[in-house]
């Protein structure tokens, strides 16, 4: 048989052959392996399969080494790109109320976001362990499919690698986004002024206490779900009511009291919270009692901490609260002279204390 | 929570605020109260409970934090076994930063030692359970609060015939380390807030001794914030009336004779030992519990070749007289500079529960330091060189 000539092309098997070639791979493995990121065909079929059909949008699929885009479009929607990026590494892998997916791409939002960007784009870059089920990531793909309709941005390419079992834990997933920012828009830590407010949209610390019991180490039981949810919307809200907010910054790991301190120490002025105003669930308070935990430092992923004027603060508090995301939002401190760079707590009972910077993470007590 | 929040009601707390101020009028003098232990230190600072009670009432942040008082040599030991090779090293998590002489355990873990943090001892046992051909080793700790939990896990490796689990043993007793205190000359106090989760499993009688003994009133408190502020009300009540007595405010929990179960359970597994070394204080004498010879097969200082030394407090420290209400923490010349909660040098500053670190997290700035700051112009949160202070300098 002469495979050097065309004769190959034109013989009906080799023709089949090659339309079998071209067909768009499934994966057929039920596990993760190394070949799934060795850049063969196995690779190519993981792409296919389960991003690229997930993810499908026209720069994607263009399948290039980069994704490209028309600047004059991004020149209309505003003057300054934002650009971020963000890697999760959650364990569990799917927990109460949400996944690793679907974090992957509000966290990433929400970070554009709180520049008062309009957020556009996003990668998607995975590090797959060894013996990974795929089903899994299939559910992790679709989640992220899904959330990123919700934010209504597209993610436009993406790596994946393979390691070996033990090099990593079951998934990780890096997001960057980049957004654009309209003109007029001015939202930054250094902003801050004395007698601002400080406002947020609701419960904190349900994500921090649903993946604390989601790890199944504390034997206990609670309908606790994150609150994982992509913030855009409601600063477009806000924004809308009101461009002139001062600074905005969603309060991830570290919580309230993490970016409360940025805060202060950015803008070198004291903030005072009121106690009785934070919204915190009974449950998560409950959990925070049995480990010895302080709520203010639990992570949440769709909670956003606003700081305004006093004059536009009810203004903009009534624009939240006609969002979904914003129904329970609440001032709960306001921005002071001194002491500066720290954040105090007016306590229930008229007290004041510190509301420090966190040291680590926070360990649970023993008794 | 509901049952919780109770205890937390702003205008009840300022009700009993209240009556606090009307018995100061009746004091002949000012009066100082230590709250024994660590978890009352946390919920006193915690909600500012400090700030709202008359100047003439001052709390005495007493060594019942659990964490704390670890001496840094024991620290080394666990460290030591943590390091062994098959080793698996459970512990409570804030244990994890509490500074040995060079590292901690947190430090140890990330250097490679198979460091795990629990949330119980029988967590431990099923991790050993699960690792049959490793060695798991429990870091016991606590007073008489945790004592029970560690014993009856004991029991329960020794019924499974389980032999790849031991535990180090550092559990404190609280009755010896308030004598000790009270034995001090530099000691003034006025009455003590007596220690709820202990009193849980140890009753009130064995702090007869403190009122008949030593003449100082007691009240065994909870620790929501109506508790402790009732507490501090009794307590004035009896200094007022010249009264001396045991007194039980957390009577919804504890009973005067303690837990009988609990106790019959520490006395099986545990044996007192002739004295045991605190952090901050020094040997106290039969203030520590050891693993029973019967039980001898899960004594992980048996099992295991351990540094076994005795390492001193750095000197610039000065825990030991903050204990004894001496000294305030900010009349340490490490403190807030040297010593914080990143860097402590000293027990205080350990965990979140020792006196000066819950003024460093919460109160450095409170109304009650810069009174008594003002009180004593020499002396100010320092800004003067600092001694050395490395860890491993001592």
């Amino acid at each position: 048989m002469d495979f050097s000539s065309n004769n190959q092309v034109q013989n009906p098997l080799f023709q089949k052959m090659e339309q079998v070639r071209r067909r768009q791979g499934k994966v057929r493995d039920t596990h993760i392996t190394l070949a799934h990121g060795s850049g063969g065909k196995a690779m190519h079929d993981l792409i296919n399969d389960i991003f690229v059909s997930n993810f499908d949008n026209p720069i994607l699929s263009q399948l290039e080494d980069q994704a490209s885009f028309n600047l004059a479009s991004l020149l209309q929607q505003g003057d300054r790109l934002a650009f971020t990026t963000d890697s999760y590494v959650v364990d569990p892998l799917f927990f109460p109320g949400s996944d690793i997916g679907e974090l992957a791409v509000n966290g990433t939002v929400n970070d554009l976001a709180v520049s008062g960007a309009k957020p556009l784009y996003l990668t998607c870059s995975v590090i797959l362990e060894e013996g990974l089920p795929v089903e899994i990531l299939r559910r992790v793909a679709a989640s992220m499919k899904a959330a990123a309709k919700k934010a209504s941005i597209q993610i436009v390419t993406g790596d994946t690698k393979v390691v070996h079992r033990g090099a990593a834990d079951k998934l990780f997933i890096n997001t960057a986004g980049i957004g654009i920012i309209p003109r007029g828009i001015n939202i930054s830590a250094h902003n801050i002024k004395p007698g601002d407010a400080v406002i947020v949209n609701g419960e904190l610390g349900n994500h921090g206490a649903a993946i604390l019991i989601a790890r199944g180490e504390l034997a206990l039981e609670t309908n606790i779900e994150s609150d994982c949810q992509p913030l855009h919307s409601l600063v477009e809200t806000i924004l809308h009511a009101c461009p002139q907010v001062h600074a905005m910054r969603d309060a991830t790991r570290g919580g309230l009291a993490t970016v409360l301190n940025e805060f202060a120490l950015s803008s070198d002025v004291g903030i005072r919270l009121y106690e009785e105003s934070i919204p915190v669930r009974e449950e998560v308070n409950g959990v925070c009692e049995i480990l010895g935990l302080d709520p203010l430092y639990l992570a949440n992923e769709g909670k956003l901490v606003v700081v305004v004027s006093k004059e536009n603060a009810d203004k903009i508090l009534s624009a939240m609260k006609s969002h979904p995301a914003g129904k329970d939002a609440c001032i709960i401190g306001e921005v002071i002279t001194s002491p500066p760079g720290i954040v105090l707590l007016q306590t229930v009972f008229g007290a004041e204390r510190i509301v420090d910077m966190l040291v680590g993470d926070q360990l649970p007590r023993i008794c | 929570m509901k049952y919780v929040d109770e205890f937390r009601e702003p205008e009840k707390a300022e009700a009993i605020r209240r009556e606090i101020a009307k018995l100061c009028h009746q004091l002949e003098k000012p009066i100082k109260i230590m709250e024994v232990c660590g978890g009352h230190t946390h919920s006193i600072f915690k909600y500012g409970i400090e700030e709202i009670l008359p100047e003439a009432i001052e709390l005495i942040h007493g060594p019942g934090c659990p964490v704390c008082v670890m001496p840094k040599g024991r620290l080394d030991d666990a460290i030591a076994i943590s390091q062994n090779h098959n080793v698996i090293f459970a512990t409570f998590g804030d244990a994890m930063r509490v500074p040995g002489s060079n590292t901690t355990l947190l430090q140890a873990r990330a250097q490679g030692a198979d460091i795990r943090m629990v949330y119980s001892p029988l967590d431990s046992l099923q991790i050993a359970r699960d690792n049959p051909d490793k060695q798991v080793v429990f870091f016991a700790l606590g007073f008489e609060t945790t004592a029970p939990s560690t014993a009856f896990t004991i029991l329960q490796a020794a019924a499974e015939e389980i032999h790849n689990f031991s535990m180090f043993c550092n559990h404190v007793l609280v009755v010896p380390a308030l004598k000790a205190l009270l034995d001090n000359p530099d000691l003034q106090l006025d009455g003590f807030v007596g220690p709820g989760h202990v009193s849980m499993v140890i009753g009130t009688d064995p702090y007869e001794f403190i009122s008949q003994q030593y003449n100082k009133p007691i009240v065994v408190s909870g620790f929501e914030p109506l508790d402790i502020l009732q507490s501090i009300w009794m307590l004035l009540q009896q200094l007022v009336e010249n009264r001396c007595e045991v007194e039980n405010q957390y009577n919804r929990i504890v009973q005067k004779s303690g837990n009988t179960v609990a106790l019959q359970a520490i006395n099986k597994v545990f044996a007192v030992r002739d004295s045991f070394d605190w952090r901050g204080l020094g040997d106290i004498p039969y203030s520590g519990l050891q693993i029973q010879p019967e039980y001898a097969q899960f004594d992980a200082e048996l099992k295991f070749t351990i540094p076994n030394l005795k390492v001193a407090d750095h000197k610039a420290c000065k825990c030991g007289e903050i204990l004894k209400g001496v000294l305030k923490p900010w009349e340490c010349k490490v403190f807030g500079t040297a010593c914080t909660p990143e860097t402590p040098i000293g027990t205080c500053m350990v965990s979140s529960e020792g006196a000066c670190a819950a003024y460093y997290k919460y109160g450095r700035l409170s109304t009650i330091a810069k009174r008594t700051i003002a009180q004593k112009p020499k002396l100010t949160i320092t800004q003067e060189p600092l001694p050395a202070c490395g860890f491993s300098s001592d």
